[in-house]
């Protein structure tokens, strides 16, 4: 219970759909969403598969809690082998088209095969099919919203799909929902393009009713609703300033990697911040943030709406970009913004738009962009190449390069490689700031030494969301630890894998774990879902969420990456911070991934024991 | 006192916990497709408006049903559809000039909002309180301090 009990297999090669029963002993070793998807996943796939093969399969899943009364239970998840990482990709959103998805009666759905040609996939409750597709290939992620929409005579039908970023082989595109939302990263879009699957569409009305004991589901919600509105962070912080709230705070700490992480501090995080979204600007007297905005089921509604002045350069002759629409967040006002110096508020946000919009990940994208720029700065790239001047802080070369991008031409075709393949190609691999060739967002592994860890050591390639340690170092979530040291980080570090794993495979939401831990989280799953005569307990969650981890991990290690694979780029670790707090300081990564080996229960090549794996009953 | 549904749009933040209360204390599922409050979202103004029956004091569906299945309670002045009366005509959700009584396929009978007995599910669930349980006879209360508290006047203390 919790879940469905059902998923759909799309062959998209044969061009058919079928019902199958979940399996339930998985369920109860994996739970939902991100574990029991990457199970059915590691089973199927071949390691070794090329990530743009019909040999591929992309899975897009919810959790036992999406689709209930849960906060923040709407989320649903992506896996599949990441284009741009070659790693399990695992790419997380909310919006609505998750607990639709659930309302529908559908636990997962796996995509397998290659449609001969475009196609997108209609659900309604149980009656799924393959529809043609040609009138939406070459469409944005908005057009093609409002045209399924408007062909199934149904404004009520939730929609991702990918944009031309997607159709073209931008390496990170994503797979945007509801506008605005997206399974973000590592190229998880990319993978659908090349299946010529343009889109989901899907109306739920059977609703979830599955639920183990409706009484005391409705007591632990409520519970912990109510630890969510009392904390500090999601019940005032992340409403008022959404993740923005971060952008001063990181830059005063040294941490705002900047114009390519030469800098770990950006003279114009003030303009580009949370607070600036708030001020009328003097142009037109409006601010830049409409609202904040919830996805399904959530009472922390960390989303941001934005609108920009309509007289703004970028904008001025492009009435689609006049209205609110999805805002920036944190991780796209950095790498828009600070990562290539540049400070130009709505600039930015007309920037995420056109993210959104055609479907291809801010983080990569914008970091792509500072890498491009410093090549420039160098006179590696010329303006002949890239067909703009672009030095660091150029708002205009941002914008044209997103445009490139976005329509796949002229240099948007180098631009959809991702920063480590055109660094390299231009013969300067150490300016890409990524691991396993996926960029790392906002935090600087000089002056935040965890994240450091987080990112080399990370299953689907750089990034904060798979333990974000930020928490602990700068916020003091559980403990507040120093973050300018490495001391104490490896088992924190695992400890919060291991506890991300778990939320994100139950349907709800990481950022509620500023307030909440797994001892909020086990008595809602265990209300929801059966468990057996030991329940759902913390020590169990915990532990599928070494489960999960580790899965992972072996998956990677068979598709042939090895510890090398766990670094930071070289900068991090020779070129000193060279202001704030952290000055002087480089990323102390060689000194933590042996311990964190070592905790892990790895040998000294990153593999896990044989005893660790039996441990966790892998 | 009878208390009525007041609703401030410019605190909904499109959760949909209300629609979710809503079908789980009418139909023991968590279902929106089947909830008698719903979130409108204006995408691009940035708006999301919440939206039910207001308990009209002349109800334009009650006095079209031809059954007599839709009654007052007395308790709560909800206007509320009797199922086993009902027969399913849909002439009320002609009638009603706001759209929300609704038919429903699954059981053949129309649902609207019934305050849910004077406890509404919606109110309990909206985290930002855009849902609120209020004197009927004071709806603009809120507002109203809100307004007076931005006039323009020194306090005693300070003058």
């Amino acid at each position: 219970m919790g879940w469905a009990r059902k998923i759909l297999r799309v062959d998209l090669s044969k061009g058919t759909c079928k019902s199958e029963p979940l399996n339930m002993e998985w369920a109860q070793q994996y739970l939902g969403q991100r574990g029991l998807a990457t199970k059915y996943f590691v089973e199927e796939v071949d390691p070794k598969v090329d990530p743009l093969s019909p040999a591929n399969k992309l899975i897009m899943a919810t959790g036992p809690l999406t689709g209930t009364m849960a906060s923040t239970g709407g989320r649903y998840s992506v896996i599949t082998k990441g284009a741009l990482t070659g790693a399990i990709a695992c790419s997380n959103s909310g919006g609505y088209i998750g607990a639709e998805l659930k309302m529908a009666g559908w636990d997962m759905i796996i995509f397998e095969g290659k449609s001969p040609k475009p196609v997108y996939l209609s659900i309604q409750d149980d009656v799924a099919e393959l529809r043609d597709a040609a009138h939406l290939w070459g469409k944005t992620t908005w057009d093609t919203e409002e045209i399924i929409k408007s062909s199934h005579h149904d404004p009520q039908v939730r929609v991702c799909s990918i944009g031309r970023a997607g159709e073209n082989g931008v390496l990170y595109a994503c797979i945007v929902n509801d506008l605005h939302r997206a399974a973000g990263r590592s190229g998880v879009g990319t993978v659908m393009g090349s299946k010529n699957l343009k889109a989901v569409a899907v109306r739920g009305t059977v609703g979830v009713s599955g639920i183990r004991d409706f009484k005391a589901f409705m007591t632990a919600t409520t519970a912990a609703k109510k630890v969510l509105a009392d904390n500090a962070v999601t019940g005032q912080g992340l409403p008022t300033y959404g993740t923005q709230v971060l952008m001063n705070v990181i830059n005063e700490m040294g941490a705002l990697p900047t114009r390519n992480a030469k800098d770990v501090q950006f003279e114009g995080a003030r303009k580009i911040s949370a607070e600036a979204m708030h001020e009328k600007r003097l142009s037109d007297g409006k601010a830049n943030l409409v609202t904040n905005a919830a996805c399904f089921g959530c009472t922390i509604a960390c989303g941001r709406i934005s609108q920009v002045d309509k007289n703004h350069w970028s904008v001025v002759n492009s009435p689609k970009y006049w209205g609110a629409t999805g805002g920036l967040e944190y991780e796209a006002a950095w790498s828009l913004g600070a990562a290539d110096g540049v400070d130009d508020l709505d600039a930015l946000t007309v920037a995420n738009m056109i993210c959104n919009e055609d479907g291809f990940d801010p983080i990569t994208f914008g970091a792509t962009v500072g890498a491009v720029m410093e090549l420039y700065t160098m006179g590696v790239l010329t303006k002949e190449q890239i067909g703009i001047e672009a030095p660091f802080g150029s708002a205009q070369a941002l914008l044209e390069i997103a445009h490139m991008t976005a329509e796949g031409r002229g240099f948007g075709k180098e631009m959809a490689l991702g920063s480590a393949r055109l660094t390299a190609k231009y013969g300067h691999p150490e300016l890409s700031m990524s691991v396993k060739s996926q960029e790392f967002p906002a935090y600087d592994p000089r002056g935040i030494q965890g994240m450091g860890l987080t990112y080399a050591t990370s299953n689907r390639g750089a990034c904060h969301l798979r333990s974000y340690t930020v928490a602990s170092e700068v916020l003091g979530i559980p403990v507040k630890t120093d973050p300018l040291v490495t001391e104490g980080k490896p088992a924190l570090v695992m400890a919060f894998q291991d506890a991300t794993a778990a939320f994100d495979s139950s349907g709800t939401c990481i950022f509620t774990t500023f307030a909440w831990s797994l001892n909020d989280l086990a008595p809602q799953i265990d209300a929801a879902c059966e468990g057996g005569e030991a329940g759902w307990s913390v020590e169990r969650l915990a532990e599928l969420g070494a489960r999960i981890w580790n899965m992972e991990r072996v998956f990677n290690n068979a598709a042939g990456f090895t510890a090398k694979d766990d670094d930071l780029p070289a900068r991090l670790k020779t070129e000193p911070a060279q202001s704030g707090p952290a000055k002087g300081l480089v990323s102390g990564i060689d000194k933590m991934v042996p311990e964190y080996y070592k905790l892990r229960g790895w040998d000294t090549a990153g593999v896990p024991d044989k005893e660790t794996l039996a441990r966790l009953g892998l | 006192m009878q208390k009525s549904l007041h609703i401030d749009p410019s605190k909904c933040t499109g959760c949909l916990q209300c629609e979710m209360a809503c079908s789980y204390e009418n139909h023991g599922v968590f279902n929106i497709a089947k909830s008698r409050i719903k979130v409108f979202n204006f995408e691009h103004e940035g708006r999301k408006v919440p939206y039910t029956c207001t308990q009209c004091a002349e109800a334009w569906c009650l006095n079209a049903c031809p059954v007599d299945a839709i009654r007052i309670d007395a308790a709560t002045g909800a206007k509320v559809v009797h199922k086993d009366v009902c027969v399913g005509c849909k002439v009320c959700t002609i009638a009603c000039p706001f759209g929300t009584i609704n038919y429903v396929a699954d059981s053949g009978k129309v649902q609207k909002c019934d305050l849910c007995g004077g406890d509404p599910a919606c109110v309990t669930a909206c985290p930002t309180a855009a849902i609120t349980y209020v004197d009927a006879d004071w709806t603009g209360l809120e507002k109203m301090r809100q307004w007076a508290g931005k006039t323009n006047t020194q306090s005693r203390a300070s003058a």
